[in-house]
């Protein structure tokens, strides 16, 4: 178990770049992941910490001893770091049992058929040790995986869109019995998705990346409700921008009212409180921050709804012709072209500076 | 390098010019073969084509068994089956003579003519296209064919427009590779005295002892061969695009039970003339000569035979690895062109390489003699000439893309997320070869060490024309007897060629099975 730190790595082919000026640091026995959309360079960064791919610039460290530098890195097979992918790369012509123990060398034959049992124990796959890869289902595969990869002790587990070749309802149970086998090793995890929800379900830690960049390192709960940029709040959940004027720091007019709360927002280099007045923003509400009341008197239309089962996801048209989402108990059932009265319940506010 | 010097046979031709072969002998020798390839090409499709329709997506009885079955013929060398034709169907043989005595003299159509080569030939070559065509024909499924019919068009219509049209690349590689093989092939052509290049390298090689005009011959053979491996390469890359839909070969075609039991004759009958009554004849022959002719000279053949194509398996295996581990390792367009050129060797006659390879290694030997005893009083007249040497590595040449393809398959099997698995586990290069890699690969080297012993088993021109003074094999004891027409002495030897080639018939058949693949 070893804590991970990513210092200013860059890493490009040719003139493309691919990550870029990449910092984060990843507690011991956490559990980390990278999130973006496909092609932000999330799968190179976990190829540059698991040593199969050269960095240009920065370093990176694992339990504190340099792994990577520009021009030197640990091979791969020396760093003891555990991977699961994404197609699982289990050997085809070993057992259970001979993949989880593959690992396991240099020890006494005892020691070797101790933790093979131990894993595969853990992973709830005690009496498929004698079978073959092939002979088992996509989560009983990916649980081999993990086990192969944990049975070593490794310092730091590294996992590669773990779950994307798993159906939906699988895809969920799982990540969240993968969770508590990673705290149950307290192992240093590091997991690389496109899918929010497993982000959300499986990792202490997310960082969202796009074209190579961290554009945030946090906790879940904090990317969601509290977005730096434009970016993460548009790619972690739902909701849409309406334009807004700065009246104070604490302060924004929006056309449904006034929201309260600090203004994050930098309108001047300077940043005094005055030079914030009459600012132009973009204001992000979440489906949650605009309520259905029947006895607001503010009114926006139906344009769209979509049935979630609990509640329904309205798409509103506001006044000014604005688009807004609101999540509504599903038993208030109305008809698109329909006018309902809305309330805000906003708890912050997230703004960014108009463009 | 081996193909470089195989083209190095071009350079020849710029040599005196025999305009005795350009006046009397070319014609003929231009339209026999074009009339052959025509001739076969027909065949080969005719017969492939439909028997690959009926076992792939209809349903008749003994289905199962054909489908495999069908594959058989390909253990049976062409020359093989030609001289059996002969044997049984020739003015003296059972047929003509059982005739004779039941009808009174009735002219029969000669089966050493053209049309008989071209039967003999068809018969022996049309698995090629069958197994590839049968894989398309299985795997673009019902799904297109079931559209058309919506679109509403007949089942037949359905066949010749949409099925038919969209196995064509594979049918196109299938035939080019039976083409290959027509052009390649000596012994059948050596059976029937009909003449092709192949044959007249072999005498021009022997009878007249020229090798400029053994590689004029041979640079013109190739430029047929270019044609064929051209078509071939470019039917292999649409073959990637052209697989739509999912495969539904559980619904077949119901036949009527009229068509059905057509089909089941139509079937048992290419079955029963490529490879029953051969293999049937093959046996009886052997039995009637065994006593006499299975003494000590056989027990060399046989060990000739297995030895050399046991080394020979083991190069073409060993350089077939390096090979495809050379293009894992560095991929590119570089990596890949070296492969393609390593591998056209499958395309080349071996009468060609025969004489590709014999010229500059007989330049080498000469240089090294002059060198020899020059520099060391040595006296002597062949060092590398007329060994094994230059057999083993026309092998080589000639079969490296039958080793290569399974090899190189099987590797491309293994992913790369196998390798960086291993050595996150903390296996290094060695560990990864001999913990995962070799035994990953295992079934792909037996396959690509069984396809290159039997082809080396049966090898007929190369063996014939390089060989040193008394390597006779099992394939030139069948030249041999052929040549003076002894059929039935030439059974036994073609007997065990015959065995050792359904070896890897049963691989393939056994590969194609596993779901796997």
């Amino acid at each position: 178990m070893a804590e991970l730190i990513l210092d200013s790595v860059s890493q490009s082919y040719g003139t493309r770049q691919i990550i870029a000026d990449l910092s984060f640091t990843l507690p011991e026995g956490a559990i980390g992941c990278l999130l973006g959309p496909s092609g932000c360079g999330k799968t190179t960064a976990l190829r540059c910490i698991s040593g199969f791919e050269a960095i240009q610039s920065g370093e990176i460290r694992i339990g504190g001893d340099v792994a990577s530098r520009p021009g030197w890195m640990l091979p791969a097979e020396k760093r003891r770091i555990g991977m699961v992918f994404q197609d699982y790369a289990l050997f085809p012509h070993l057992t259970v049992a001979d993949n989880v123990g593959f690992g396991l060398r240099g020890e006494t034959h005892a020691a070797r058929q101790a933790r093979i049992a131990e894993m595969l124990e853990l992973v709830g796959l005690g009496g498929h040790a004698g079978q073959f890869p092939h002979q088992l289902s996509g989560g009983q595969q990916q649980r081999v995986a993990l086990a192969r990869a944990l049975a070593p002790r490794p310092r730091l587990i590294l996992m590669d869109e773990p779950f994307s070749n798993l159906d939906v309802e699988l895809r969920e149970r799982l990540s969240l019995e993968v969770r508590d086998i990673l705290k149950r090793e307290a192992t240093t995890a590091l997991i690389v998705t496109h899918d929010q929800h497993e982000a959300f379900s499986l990792a202490d830690w997310v960082g969202v990346m796009h074209r190579g960049r961290i554009q945030q390192w946090d906790t879940p709960y904090r990317l969601y409700h509290e977005p730096a940029n434009r970016f993460v709040a548009d790619f972690v959940g739902q909701g849409a921008l309406v334009t807004g004027e700065v009246i104070n720091d604490h302060q924004v007019e929006i056309e449904l009212g006034v929201l309260n709360g600090h203004v994050p927002v930098e309108c001047d280099a300077s940043g005094c409180d005055e030079c914030m007045r009459n600012c132009q923003v973009d204001v992000l509400l979440r489906p949650d921050d605009i309520i259905h009341d029947d006895d607001s008197l503010m009114l926006a239309e139906i344009e769209n709804k979509a049935f979630r089962g609990a509640e329904f996801l309205y798409t509103l048209r506001l006044p000014s012709g604005q688009r807004a989402l609101s999540l509504v108990p599903s038993h208030h059932n109305h008809a698109i072209g329909e006018k309902i009265g809305i309330r805000l319940a906003v708890d912050h506010v997230v703004a960014f500076r108009r463009e | 390098m081996p193909v470089a010097v195989t083209f190095s046979s071009f350079a020849q031709v710029e040599g005196d010019i025999l305009a005795h072969l350009a006046e009397f002998v070319l014609p003929e020798l231009v339209g026999n073969t074009l009339w052959l390839v025509i001739g076969v090409a027909i065949g080969v499709s005719l017969l492939g084509v439909s028997l690959a329709w009926l076992t792939a997506t209809c349903d008749f009885p003994g289905r199962r068994l054909f489908d495999w079955a069908l594959l058989l013929p390909l253990a049976l060398p062409a020359y093989v089956t030609a001289f059996v034709a002969i044997g049984l169907l020739d003015f003296t043989g059972p047929l003509q003579t059982a005739v004779r005595e039941t009808w009174g003299p009735v002219k029969l159509p000669e089966i050493r003519s053209r049309g008989g080569v071209i039967l003999v030939m068809s018969l022996a070559l049309y698995p090629y296209v069958y197994l590839i065509a049968r894989n398309a024909f299985a795997t673009q499924g019902a799904i297109a064919l079931e559209a058309a019919q919506s679109l509403g068009l007949s089942r037949t219509q359905g066949f010749f427009r949409v099925a038919l049209p969209m196995a064509r690349p594979w049918i196109a590689a299938g035939l080019m590779l039976a083409l290959m093989e027509t052009l390649a092939d000596f012994g059948t052509m050596a059976i029937f005295n009909y003449d092709t290049f192949t044959t007249a390298i072999y005498k021009a090689w022997y009878s007249l002892f020229s090798l400029p005009a053994a590689a004029q011959l041979a640079s013109i053979l190739i430029l047929f061969v270019l044609v064929a491996v051209v078509f071939e390469q470019r039917s292999r890359a649409q073959m990637r695009y052209s697989t739509v839909g999912r495969s539904a070969a559980q619904r077949r075609i119901r036949l009527s039970p009229a068509l059905a039991g057509l089909a089941f004759v139509y079937a048992g009958t290419v079955l029963a003339a490529a490879f029953l009554i051969p293999v049937t004849q093959l046996v009886l022959w052997t039995r009637e000569v065994i006593g006499d002719d299975l003494d000590s000279r056989y027990r060399a053949f046989a060990w000739h035979s297995v030895l050399l194509a046991s080394i020979g398996a083991l190069m073409v295996v060993i350089a077939a690895l390096l090979l495809a581990y050379a293009g894992r390792q560095r991929p590119g367009s570089a990596m890949v062109w070296t492969q393609r050129l390593a591998t056209l060797g499958y395309a080349f006659p071996g009468a060609v390489l025969a004489v590709g390879l014999f010229i500059p290694v007989a330049a080498l030997d000469n240089w090294l003699i002059d060198a020899g005893r020059a520099g060391f009083g040595f006296d002597g007249t062949e060092i590398l000439k007329g060994t094994l040497l230059i057999m083993l590595l026309a092998y080589l040449v000639r079969f490296l893309a039958v080793g290569f393809g399974p090899i190189d398959s099987g590797l491309h099997r293994i992913t790369r997320n196998v390798d960086e698995a291993a050595r996150s586990l903390g296996a290094g290069t060695a560990g990864l070869l001999t913990r995962v890699h070799l035994p990953m690969l295992r079934t792909s080297l037996l396959t690509a060490a069984a396809l290159a012993f039997v082809d080396i088993m049966k090898e007929m021109p190369i063996t014939l024309m390089t060989r040193p003074f008394g390597w006779d094999t099992l394939a030139v004891r069948v030249f041999e007897m052929t040549s003076e027409g002894e059929w039935e002495r030439a059974a036994l030897p073609a007997l065990a060629i015959v065995i050792a080639g359904i070896i890897p018939v049963i691989l393939l058949t056994w590969r194609g099975a596993r779901p796997l693949d």
